[in-house]
């Protein structure tokens, strides 16, 4: 039995607050979650929601339809009330004079005066969800001490406990203990960066990238780090060529925008070998476009991002759980290969909270490819050699070699040349390294049935809404596999020349307008891929969406 | 003496540049202030005056036009035994980083920055910079400058910078004087030094500044109004010397949670260190 929660509001009420002690409620009784979050760019006002769904079994994406439309605003009812399941619950304000069987009315507004709080709404509503569910009191009381600021502790817990009298229980949750954890994808990152060892963060705010330096910043001291934010995203990613430079782990992250200001130095990181992780939320573009929504659309200009070329590698998780471990990848193939690696996340994973297993500490390994050279020959920080990877070293740590990094075209020790010959080498040996790259490279993941006739090919978060609608089609006895990339540049082509042969349809699903990934596995394999499911609207598939479009395309 | 710092490397400045100048005495100043090279960072970004870390044998960098400040710094945070030195003209420091060039000074990271200001753009064969004079005439200000010069000196008291000075590369004893003063500085110390371009700007020449630059002599450097006020002189006089200096909180003192007997890149890194946030989502 799986269930879904819609909190309405708008922007200033309070519906986070109690998505979150909702969701860290059910997480402690052994449910599975998938929440997201519909905002808009404003501070107060306007209409965002929180959509909470919960199973015993996995979840990977949202639904559209509802159990529960908790209804700060009558907008909220007026938006979502044809996605209600037929039995179904509306919550929301005797104010908005909506009446009918399945709505639930109370003169919230006046009952959050008695508890001294216009906001106690906000906890009087979670009360009745809590009831609804008949979720216990003590596990409740535990996540919201946790969530909540000393002193409205007590006014909340009253809030709650009156929401509480004012409803009858209508579903029954089992209680289960496990060893999972609930997390989004900004902060997946963010503790990635942490374990692998990042020791300097400097990014400049912008949403949906903006969480990841928030979580980073509240760690700075206890893990004794230093996060600064920069005066704009050119001198972020600067610090960040700066921090490498220096010897430190060093990442940033940013948006669509930031990306294209740090377009330059990023081509300066791969012609000087330096170091570096670089996250980009992704939100429609171009230009400052849908700040607050989703978008899988800036695959190509990762991949051809700044003048010329050089080696990089450009990774997207496809969940909170990848988002963490590839984030960790990221860090130990930036430094052993010195490229630049772009980890490209978007606003879907970025603000969507999943149930995942606790992540495993213990096997993570932090290998600094970084040697030490103490002979009397002068150090050549770009040594010639037949990966073309030159050993690298941290000025001032080894012994009294030193060396110069440089943005120019230049020698084996990093002094400027404009000579032909050594230019030719140079650029071999830089791009040298993506054949060397190639053995770290992962192949997609495979979902469904192996081998069916009917091939889907997608990338990043566009997993959660491709796995469980694979899953529904394969139950139905339509046999479907997906692939689903992580690794998208350089790009891995085994199961894609495994399965394209065998495939009698083959069909692309990606957030952005023209299929950027089917364009480059086009240019890659000489292959071409007609079927292409796009969407381009700031938002992402539910399964019912990805359900319906797939039917058409593949019944057509 | 024999000096560490010297390497045998052709330069690409013209004869007769006051960039050979200030390169001397830079060597000069750091072998005097028994430093070696592997304890020094010579960061800059793209012009002539920029391609000084090629010329000198210490730890270089050589990033983006406009954009070394940021480098510099976070160079310096992550690894603060190095002595980081900031070498670049005005067009990298005022002009193309003139953003980071305001928010630098903010942090007070303890580095030393010379400026190489020739008022005119050389790698680019002549155009105006930041700091040319009203009516320069140029192959591209062909009505001569329109705008007004900005005021480097001014800019960086007005913006709380904790040492501010001016040299001329013309005068040897007062340009080695004022650097070893910047370098033994604790802070943001901007030194910009005037110096002639022998082959685009024929208006500021040796002989001119030859003719008005004056050691300021009594002035109390403590005071930030009197310093500013002196930053203002600039014509038939202008004066050279530390206008401004002032002992205040460093970024890295202000950075209470880091250790302050080891530099941040030696310090071990240990992924279990991040397994207690965890918690934070069950």
């Amino acid at each position: 039995m799986e269930y879904n929660v819609l909190l309405g509001a708008e922007a200033g009420q309070g519906a986070n607050t109690i998505e979150t002690i909702f969701s860290k409620t059910l997480l402690r009784m052994g449910y599975n979650i998938f929440s997201n979050k519909d905002y808009m760019s404003r501070v107060r006002g306007g209409h965002n929601f929180d959509q909470i769904r919960f199973s015993k079994s996995k979840v990977h994406t949202h639904s559209d339809k509802l159990d529960i439309i908790a209804a700060f605003s009558k907008e909220t009812v007026e938006l979502h009330k044809n996605r209600l399941k037929p039995n179904g619950l509306i919550i929301c304000s005797s104010k908005f004079n909506i009446t009918g069987e399945n709505i639930i009315a109370f003169p919230f507004e006046e009952l959050s005066k008695e508890f001294g709080n216009p906001k106690a709404m906000n906890m009087i509503i979670l009360g009745i969800i809590f009831k609804l569910f008949d979720i216990p009191m003590e596990i409740a009381k535990e996540v919201l001490r946790e969530n909540t600021s000393e002193k409205f502790i007590e006014s909340n817990l009253n809030a709650l406990r009156q929401g509480r009298k004012m409803v009858e229980v209508k579903y029954r949750l089992m209680e289960k203990n496990n060893e999972n954890m609930l997390i989004n994808g900004n902060k997946a990152i963010a503790l990635g960066a942490l374990a692998a060892g990042c020791t300097f963060y400097s990014a400049y705010p912008m949403a949906p990238s903006t969480g990841i330096m928030n979580y980073m910043a509240e760690k700075q001291e206890v893990m004794g780090i230093v996060v600064e934010q920069a005066e704009d995203e050119i001198s972020a990613i600067n610090m960040v060529v700066g921090a490498s430079f220096g010897g430190a782990r060093a990442m940033t992250a940013t948006s669509g925008g930031g990306y294209c200001l740090m377009a330059e130095t990023i081509g300066f990181l791969g012609v000087s070998e330096t170091p570096a992780v670089i996250v980009n939320v992704q939100r429609p573009g171009p230009a400052t476009g849908l700040p607050t929504r989703t978008a899988q659309a800036d695959l190509k200009f990762a991949v051809n991002i700044s003048q010329d070329e050089f080696p990089k590698m450009i990774i997207a998780p496809r969940d909170a759980a990848d988002a963490f471990y590839q984030t960790i990848r990221a860090f130990d193939i930036a430094e052993k290969y010195q490229i630049p690696v772009t980890i490209l996340s978007d606003q879907y994973l970025a603000d969507a909270s999943k149930t995942v297993k606790v992540f495993d500490f213990e096997n993570i390994k932090i290998d600094r490819h970084i040697e030490t050279h103490y002979s009397d020959d002068k150090y050549k920080r770009h040594e010639y050699t037949e990966t073309g990877i030159s050993p690298r070293i941290i000025p001032g740590k080894s012994g009294d070699q030193v060396y110069i990094l440089d943005s120019h075209e230049h020698d084996e020790y990093g002094h400027i040349v404009e000579d032909k010959a050594t230019r030719i080498k140079m650029m071999q040996k830089r791009m040298n390294k993506i054949e060397a790259l190639k053995v770290e490279l992962q192949e997609p993941w495979v979902i469904g049935k192996e081998n069916s006739d009917i091939l889907l090919i997608s990338w990043g978060s566009s997993y959660g809404a491709i796995k469980e609608t694979v899953e529904k089609f394969n139950e139905e006895g339509v046999f479907v596999t997906a692939l689903v990339f992580g690794d998208m540049w350089p790009l891995p082509k085994n199961l894609l020349e495994k399965y394209i042969p065998k495939a009698k349809k083959i069909i692309s699903i990606e957030c952005n307008y023209s299929g950027q990934l089917a364009d480059i596995i086009q240019e890659q394999l000489c292959f071409k891929i007609e079927n292409r499911i796009n969407r381009y609207d700031g938002r992402t598939w539910s399964i019912e969406e990805l359900y319906d479009e797939l039917r058409e395309v593949i019944y057509e | 003496m024999n000096n560490s710092f010297e390497i045998a490397k052709e330069t690409s400045w013209c004869p007769g540049c006051g960039d050979h100048n200030i390169l001397k005495a830079l060597k000069d100043v750091l072998n005097e202030l028994d430093l070696k090279p592997h304890q020094v960072a010579i960061c800059s970004g793209i012009g002539q005056a920029a391609k000084l870390p090629h010329y000198i044998n210490s730890n270089g960098f050589n990033g983006l036009h406009g954009r070394v400040l940021p480098a510099a710094a976070a160079l310096k945070i992550v690894n603060s035994d190095l002595k980081v030195i900031i070498n670049t003209g005005e067009g990298d420091a005022y002009g193309e980083g003139g953003n980071h060039f305001i928010h630098n000074i903010r942090r007070n990271i303890d580095m030393t920055h010379f400026v190489h200001n020739n008022q005119v753009y050389g790698l680019t064969k002549g155009q105006a910079s930041p700091t040319s004079q009203l009516g320069m005439v140029t192959g591209v200000q062909t009505k001569g400058v329109l705008v007004e010069p900005l005021n480097p000196v001014s800019l960086a008291i007005s913006l709380g910078a904790s040492f501010v000075a001016r040299s001329f590369s013309g005068d040897e004893k007062h340009l080695k004087f004022i650097m070893k003063e910047a370098l033994n500085h604790r802070g943001y110390a901007l030194v910009d030094i005037l110096q002639p371009c022998i082959s685009f700007n024929k208006i500021n020449t040796f002989k001119y500044y030859k003719d008005r630059v004056y050691e300021i002599e009594i002035h109390d450097v403590s005071d930030k109004a009197a310093a500013f006020n002196l930053s203002l002189e600039w014509g038939d006089k202008i004066p050279i010397g530390i206008f401004y200096k002032e002992e205040k909180p460093i970024y890295h003192d202000r950075l209470k949670w880091l250790s302050k007997k080891e530099s941040l890149v030696d310090k071990k890194l240990d992924p279990l260190k991040a397994e207690q946030f965890v918690k934070d989502f069950m």
